[in-house]
């Protein structure tokens, strides 16, 4: 985005002509204090975030929030040791002391003279946001979760109890390395989210909607994404889950809806094609570079390039710019995602996905926006081609034992397929399988890929990052339900 | 390393930043401030295959501010603690609380009830303090390397880590409060991996782990023993396998039962039940587990993992019965939702930097029962023990539950095979009145422990017949 949208209260102190501005020569400083015991990389991050969060509930506006966090983190290589430092004060002694602490991991090595040429590193413009939602009157948001409330009370008069929230941050980074480095970048990022209880006869049910991404106020203008429809959706999913019935237990077919069921791709495949796993051969497809490890149907990138998508990064958090990353072509393995540490291993070039929480972590290889492509197949053809199955809707989330790649993830609205037509609603239920055994299972690929409108959250080692996931609809010829009925 | 001690003066100066806070928001037009102080150090040593991995070490500090002003609210923080930055904040903050709309409930406590006298729990050790990186390295290093060791399928390793924290937290309010305490708190964990060619056309890796952790140095298990026994746990999961879709005896290890417990209180607040999100409204007083099921919440145990002198809304802390020989208690309260719920707060109340106040367990036990852990194996013919469970699909609003599983199959009394890629489910209603056997084998290493115990029966997804 272009700076000259924003108020210098969003500005990062650290930015020029801010009041701590950090230059290259500051930059250079650091960095030679961090190598001084020897290290053999180096680097420095600055952050600055200022958030806020709104939330409505019985009607009400209920509570206000705003955070600032500003800080810098100091990261020092010595082979594939990392020494890591922080400090949220950008005082010339205590970003030097930063800078000499995460040094120690190389103690002994001895120091070089070191100076570099810093050049900027050139990026990319995945969010051009006309508009960041911070700069709006906090009124203009009130006014969002209002009709999101009404909506939802206005789809049915079971619905009792409506949460609406809306969050929303600009975080900005500065990075210099000690190969000569420089990045800079601007992130917005929101979310909206609505939750609704519906009750009748004493059954209460829950259902929830939302969505958001690197946008600004104009998210809302398009129609299926205004406050009104997530209202909307909360509440539908709520009253059709009243008349849910206990879900099947044992294994049978699964259609996936296109969009959030990404979740599964996420859990199955993704975790498991990060390189640091597979540097450390932790991971089920470590060596399987080349190997068929999906049907042929299935080809699976990871792309940080998508326009306003949640996960989408201009430059990552090692100064790489975001790129489309093929992970799996027509089945087979064609690559991991790195970071610096795993790209060096390999001896590939980095792919743009060293990802860190905040200042107070080191990156990571992470996702960003996780697809399964399109296939042959129409979406009603496949859920026609079903005897008896699961048609899996919405979700709540999903977890991954990266070693022998058994995944979970929980259905929040699904349907039972019968004679090739959804019946009867589902109670929650968790969907348990081998990330490799399920992905070759995939004999039906829909025609209607979709990205989900942006609400997931990826945790790996403690660090949380915003991340979006994408899929067509998908027909799993046989996994384990988790249900009650036999 | 004395520069990373919490001291009285520490705690001292916190009480100091938080009190000149509630003044400046109370200048800046607040009806009523609440402030929370937390300064911290951590150190993180992580070693993998006998390398150093990763060291890092760092302190932090930061401020969060609440404002009340004719009952609306407005939260914020910031890490910047100098005077004028924290001027700013209040005029902000009372600024940001007038869009709020006025919740007749939100007001702050009566001040008759908050805490005076602030009980020492013995929640700080110096030593931990002491330790150096080179040590936490050596200890971590030893603890992998004592995985490595013990058996030649260990082939390789997560990596061993051992970590600290160090805080101060102090908490000033305009009704009078003002406390501060510190707590350290160590922990070493292993996580060893080996090769599972059980199926030669489908090789897998086995991933485990054991850990230990404790406030006090002294407390902590050797390096050495927590290395060997996750080695044992990782070993143990090798040729692991479906079993049949069926319903049977499902025995929960005291790592898995304390999550089980964690769940019953996400059901059993007060925040929960004045939303309406929980099974349980309604049922305070009602037999909603098994009789053998006894769960306390005791913020007063010396040295306790979750121990804490004083809550979120400045209260003095208490022990309190969540579940009573399986009738449920008065559900765990701060003020706010007390007052929702028409009632008093249980002095449960927890308080992030960022956040309002809300009810949060302390130390969650569920009480050991009578039989030996070996007597209740021998007691279930068949059935899963489960060791490990993934993934989220608990439903609180309908008591729904459904999670993926990892663990062993019971015959005879004995553990055999191990099993892995199933799921158990049951309505949690059920499942906690289906406790039929509870051990002996309780142990407080974590905020939330419970015993070994047995559910009659839940339906375990797997292989069709």
């Amino acid at each position: 985005m272009t700076t000259t949208t924003l108020p210098p209260t969003l500005r990062a102190p650290f930015s020029a002509g801010g009041a701590s501005a950090i230059d290259a020569q500051l930059a250079n400083r650091l960095l030679s204090l961090a190598l001084d015991a020897g290290g053999d990389y180096a680097d420095l991050y600055f952050e600055f975030r200022v958030s806020a969060d709104y939330v409505l509930e019985e009607e009400q506006v209920r509570t206000l929030g705003r955070g600032i966090t500003l800080g810098l983190g100091v990261r020092v290589t010595k082979g594939d040791a990392t020494g890591y430092a922080y400090t949220e004060d950008l005082a010339w002694e205590k970003m030097a002391h930063a800078a000499r602490t995460a040094g120690q991991i190389a103690a002994g090595g001895g120091a070089k003279p070191f100076n570099v040429d810093l050049q900027s590193v050139p990026t990319p413009q995945f969010y051009a946001v006309p508009q960041p939602s911070l700069v709006v009157p906090a009124v203009d948001k009130l006014a969002l979760l209002r009709a999101a409330d009404k909506a939802a009370r206005a789809f049915d008069p079971r619905i009792v109890k409506v949460q609406v929230s809306f969050a929303e941050s600009i975080k900005e980074v500065l990075l210099f390395t000690s190969d000569g480095r420089m990045a800079t970048d601007i992130q917005p990022i929101m979310r909206f989210g609505v939750s609704a209880v519906a009750e009748d006869n004493g059954k209460r049910q829950s259902g929830s909607g939302g969505g958001g991404g690197r946008y600004g106020m104009e998210y809302f203008k398009q129609a299926e994404r205004d406050a009104a429809a997530h209202g909307k959706e909360a509440a539908r999913v709520a009253i059709a889950m009243l008349d849910a019935v206990d879900a099947p237990a044992g294994e049978m077919t699964v259609v996936l809806a296109p969009g959030d069921s990404g979740i599964l791709l996420h859990e199955a495949v993704g975790h498991g094609l990060e390189a640091d796993f597979n540097r450390k051969q932790t991971s089920n497809y470590s060596g399987q570079i080349g190997k068929k490890v999906a049907s042929d149907l299935c080809t699976v990138v990871d792309d940080g390039t998508i326009e306003g998508s949640r996960g989408a990064i201009n430059v990552d958090d090692e100064g790489y710019a975001g790129q489309n990353n093929v992970l799996i072509e027509n089945g087979v393995l064609v690559g991991y995602m790195h970071d610096r540490l795993s790209a060096k291993h390999f001896g590939i070039k980095p792919t743009g996905n060293g990802r860190r929480e905040s200042f107070r972590s080191m990156p990571l290889p992470r996702m960003t926006n996780t697809s399964l492509l399109a296939g042959p197949h129409g979406p009603d053809e496949i859920i026609k081609s079903v005897k008896r199955g699961v048609y899996a809707k919405r979700f709540s989330g999903g977890q991954v034992n990266i070693s022998n790649g058994d995944f979970v993830f929980s259905l929040s609205e699904s349907y039972l397929i019968e004679d090739g037509k959804l019946t009867s609603p589902l109670k929650g239920v968790n969907l348990i399988g081998n990330g490799p055994d399920v992905l070759r299972r995939v004999d039906m690929l829909g025609s209607d890929y979709q990205l989900s409108d942006g609400i997931w959250t990826c945790g790996k080692d403690g660090q949380s990052v915003p991340v979006n996931v994408g899929t067509p609809t998908v027909r799993i010829s046989s996994i384990t339900v988790g249900g009650t009925q036999v | 390393m004395s520069g990373l001690q919490v001291t009285e003066q520490t705690i001292k100066e916190l009480c100091d930043a938080a009190a000149l806070t509630v003044e400046l928001a109370k200048k800046a037009g607040a009806d009523d401030a609440e402030v929370l102080v937390r300064d911290g150090s951590e150190l993180t040593a992580k070693v993998r295959l006998g390398e150093p991995e990763l060291v890092q070490e760092a302190t932090s500090r930061a401020l969060g501010l609440r404002v009340l002003r004719g009952g609306r609210r407005a939260v914020t923080y910031t890490s910047d603690l100098r005077r004028e930055a924290l001027e700013a904040l209040c005029a902000e903050t009372v600024a940001l609380a007038d869009l709020a709309e006025p919740d007749e409930y939100a007001l702050p406590p009566d001040p008759a009830l908050l805490a005076k006298h602030i009980p020492d729990l013995d929640l700080y050790d110096p030593r931990v303090a002491e330790v150096e990186a080179s040590w936490a390295l050596r200890e971590a290093k030893n603890g992998e390397a004592a995985a490595r060791r013990s058996d030649p399928r260990i082939t390789n390793s997560e990596g061993a880590t051992w970590s600290r924290v160090l805080g101060a937290t102090a908490f000033a309010t305009s009704g009078g409060f003002v406390g501060g305490y510190r707590g350290s708190y160590a922990s070493l964990v292993v996580e060893p991996l080996c090769d599972d060619m059980t199926d030669p056309g489908n090789p897998k890796k086995r991933n485990g782990y054991w850990w230990t952790g404790s406030r006090f140095l002294d407390q902590l298990e050797v390096a050495e023993a927590v290395g060997i026994e996750a080695a044992r746990r990782t070993l143990a999961t090798i040729g692991s396998k479906k079993v049949e879709t069926q319903e049977c005896p499902i025995v929960f290890d005291p790592e898995i039962a304390r999550s089980i417990v964690g769940t019953v209180f996400s059901v059993a607040n007060g925040s929960s039940f004045w939303r309406k999100s929980s099974y349980l409204v309604g049922r305070e007083g009602t037999a909603i587990a098994s009789p053998l099921v006894t769960i306390i919440d005791d913020p007063l145990i010396p040295r306790g993992p979750g121990s804490r002198p004083f809550d979120g809304d400045g209260l003095p802390t208490r022990k309190n019965m969540v579940v009573d020989k399986g009738v449920l208690g008065p559900v765990l309260c701060d003020v706010y939702s007390g007052r929702k719920l028409g009632r008093a707060s249980t002095g449960s109340a927890g308080r992030g930097i960022g956040g309002n106040p809300g009810p949060t367990t302390s130390n969650l036990i569920m009480e050991a029962g009578t039989v030996s852990r070996e007597e209740l194996l021998r007691q279930t013919d068949r059935g899963l023990y489960v060791t490990s469970l993934m993934g989220f699909g608990f439903n609180p609003v309908t008591g729904d539950f459904s999670r993926g599983a990892q663990g062993f199959w019971i015959e005879k009394g004995e553990l055999t095979f191990p099993v892995s890629e199933v799921t158990i489910a049951a309505n949690f209603d059920q499942i906690l009145k289906r406790i039929d056997l509870v051990a002996n084998d309780l142990v407080l290493r974590s905020s939330t422990a419970a015993p070994t115990f047995r559910v009659s029966h839940m339906m375990l997804a797997g292989t069709s017949k």
